[in-house]
């Protein structure tokens, strides 16, 4: 269990981690979600005591990190690939792990074969592809056999058997009760993996939700129809009260009515059909759209006819207009840079 | 991906367990897993016994660390070549050539090689740390001990006893052959003192050095940043002073000449008496680097603990 309480962290001027609340709860994959930049890593380091917080405290199990006796026993971390010295074989650099806690040195052997290293424990991790940085990054998250676990970006590097081992090696190590609590900014990935979500932006918190009801809540569901006889097709769910959209492509997208229903009503109209089809719309876009006041770093795509930006996006105030950020994400960054011209 | 998997809802893993590959195999797992996942706050108990984590296994994991890099073993190949080897050609060249040694004894032959070895003993003090902050394994380490005071201990005492254990089988050697061939050359006969003087107290001095190099490497968190200040810090003394021609500034001058690194070590090779230009004498080098060696380290301290990692 890992309790965040008020979690603040400032650089100079810049809030990276504001007031973060939330609870890890044992049994279950957290995600840790947020796009770039959001302070995830940050949370994260704070969490294993390697930066101070400004304000508020993180317990895990009721202590603080530098409390523990054993950490590498109670919370195993995967921070960053390549967190090790690359001239030190992976055997080496586990076994020093091992020894700073008093693991007995036979755990090294039992991670290294869990992560598929054995053959290559003798070899200078400066020679490893990324994928393999990062299983031996797990491995010694997993040395203590401890009973929370930390992953930051797991997934990053790996081949798509990498992925899917890592998925359900978070998934069992889930099972056995212990605390899992792993970052992206992926939510396709978190969709597959996570059974809680902690979603930041900027630093603060956007939700903390079963994964199940965020699906409920943040994924629109729609219907998606196709005729030839379009026209007639729009006057009669007009005519019957339903609000229906054209796309583009020609396609009429229908909210907030049963697929049955409007196949029941082009019946009953004896309307020809190419396409009746629920859809929902992807978590992916359902997370853009939580995060899109929150993201620090846009990449423009010049609107046509558009006025041409002096400067890149990398230097966009970051800052949401105090009045709740009711802008339009993409006119906000525009309409920003004006008012700061003008003043 | 456009519509969700209704499984991403429901951790219970009877649907998981079948996919597993073979490295993480159910069962796998030593320990007390609930059958059925997330059954409330249920923890994970660790099989492998448990025990607090003390001073004595940080020393070991550092030992583990700086025995293991390939560059700790080449410093140190390097700095036993150098005193060993250039020592032995002094000697054989101060034999050779067969003129006194006016005012001192045989061992001062020793002292040039130990001057240039100990550049590697910077490095290496330097490269203990700085090269944990280049490659981010400081942050695997502080995680792995987060009380950073016994981190930074434990690496002075491994650092400490490694060159101190090196530096004393070389100096050692050198010793011996120095008395071996220029004995009947040297003005007087070196007393066991004096022995232990260039080995003991020499191989302290260094060590206390290698100190103050781990103490600037935690300081300034740049291996090669580090390495100039440490550089600087040996020589620029020495050097300043030699340049330091104005009367104003004699009493500057003076203690300049004095406290540089490398009259300090010359002191234990019997630079001192009034020919010489340092007021020091005995085994008072030694103090003088033991109180720089603890500022330096106290300040390292302060500051591994005040920063982020």
């Amino acid at each position: 269990m890992i309790e965040l309480q008020g979690l603040t962290k400032r650089y100079g001027e810049k809030l990276a981690v504001d007031g973060l609340t939330c609870t890890v709860r044992p049994g279950i994959v957290t995600g840790f979600l947020g796009p770039n930049g959001a302070g995830k890593s940050t949370t994260m380091r704070m969490m294993l005591d390697l930066d101070r917080p400004t304000h508020g405290t993180v317990l895990i199990d009721g202590q603080h990190y530098r409390q523990l006796k054993d950490p590498l026993r109670t919370v195993g971390a995967l921070l960053d690939a390549k967190a090790m010295h690359g001239g030190r074989s992976a055997y080496n650099h586990l076994l020093c792990l091992a020894q700073s806690n008093g693991i007995p040195r036979a755990r090294v052997r039992e991670v290294l074969d869990t992560v598929g290293l054995t053959a290559v424990a003798k070899k200078r991790s400066k020679g490893f592809s990324l994928g393999m940085g990062q299983r031996l990054g797990i491995a010694g998250a997993l040395l203590g056999d401890p009973q929370i676990l930390m992953f930051d970006e797991p997934v990053n590097g790996l081949d798509p058997e990498g992925i899917h081992w890592i998925r359900n090696l978070m998934k069992n190590l889930a099972a056995q009760g212990r605390t899992v609590f792993v970052s992206s900014h992926l939510m396709s990935e978190m969709a597959l993996t996570a059974d809680h979500l902690i979603v930041i932006g900027q630093g603060r918190l956007l939700a903390d939700t079963s994964m199940a009801d965020f699906i409920r809540q943040n994924s629109r569901s729609y219907v998606r129809l196709r005729s030839p006889e379009i026209e007639r097709l729009l006057d009669v769910l007009a005519g019957a009260g339903i609000t229906a959209v054209t796309t583009e492509d020609g396609h009429l997208e229908v909210d907030g009515t049963e697929s049955a229903q409007l196949g029941e009503l082009a019946a009953r109209h004896k309307l020809v059909l190419h396409e009746l089809s629920p859809q929902q719309a992807s978590l992916e876009e359902a997370f853009m759209q939580l995060t899109a006041e929150s993201v620090e770093y846009h990449a423009h795509s010049a609107p046509p006819g558009g006025d041409p930006r002096p400067v890149a996006g990398a230097d966009a105030p970051p800052d949401a207009p105090p009045d709740g950020g009711a802008a339009p994400p993409g006119g906000g960054w525009g309409a920003d840079w004006r008012k700061k011209k003008g003043s | 991906m456009t519509t969700p998997q209704p499984q991403a809802a429901h951790p219970a893993a009877p649907q998981t367990a079948p996919q597993a590959p073979p490295h993480a195999a159910p069962g796998y797992w030593p320990g007390t897993a609930p059958a059925g996942g997330p059954a409330g706050p249920v923890g994970y108990v660790s099989p492998i016994p448990v025990r607090k984590a003390t001073l004595m296994d940080a020393v070991s994991a550092e030992w583990t660390k700086i025995r293991s890099v390939r560059s700790t073993i080449w410093t140190l190949s390097v700095m036993v070549a150098i005193i060993v080897g250039i020592g032995l050609l002094i000697a054989a060249g101060v034999d050779a050539s067969g003129s006194k040694m006016t005012g001192s004894t045989a061992l001062a032959g020793g002292f040039f090689s130990v001057m240039l070895g100990m550049i590697c003993v910077l490095t290496l003090g330097v490269l203990t740390i700085s090269s944990e902050y280049g490659t981010g394994m400081i942050r695997t380490t502080l995680t792995a001990c987060p009380d950073r005071v016994r981190v930074l201990t434990a690496k002075a005492i491994v650092f400490f006893a490694l060159t101190f254990a090196i530096t004393l089988v070389s100096t050692a050697l050198v010793a011996m052959f120095d008395v071996a061939m220029l004995e009947d050359q040297a003005e007087f006969a070196a007393s066991g003192g004096e022995w232990l003087k260039v080995t003991v107290g020499t191989s302290l001095f260094v060590g206390l050095l290698g100190i103050i190099s781990l103490a600037v490497g935690t300081l300034l968190r740049h291996s090669a940043g580090a390495i100039t200040v440490m550089l600087g810090l040996v020589l620029a003394p020495l050097v300043v002073a030699m340049f330091m021609y104005t009367e104003s500034l004699s009493s500057v001058r003076k203690a300049l000449f004095e406290y540089s690194i490398p009259m300090l070590l010359s002191v234990f090779y019997g630079a001192s008496g009034e020919s010489s230009a340092t007021s020091l004498s005995g085994w008072d080098p030694l103090w003088v680097i033991a109180i720089a060696a603890a500022v330096a380290l106290g300040g390292a301290y302060a500051s591994l603990l005040k920063r982020d990692a």
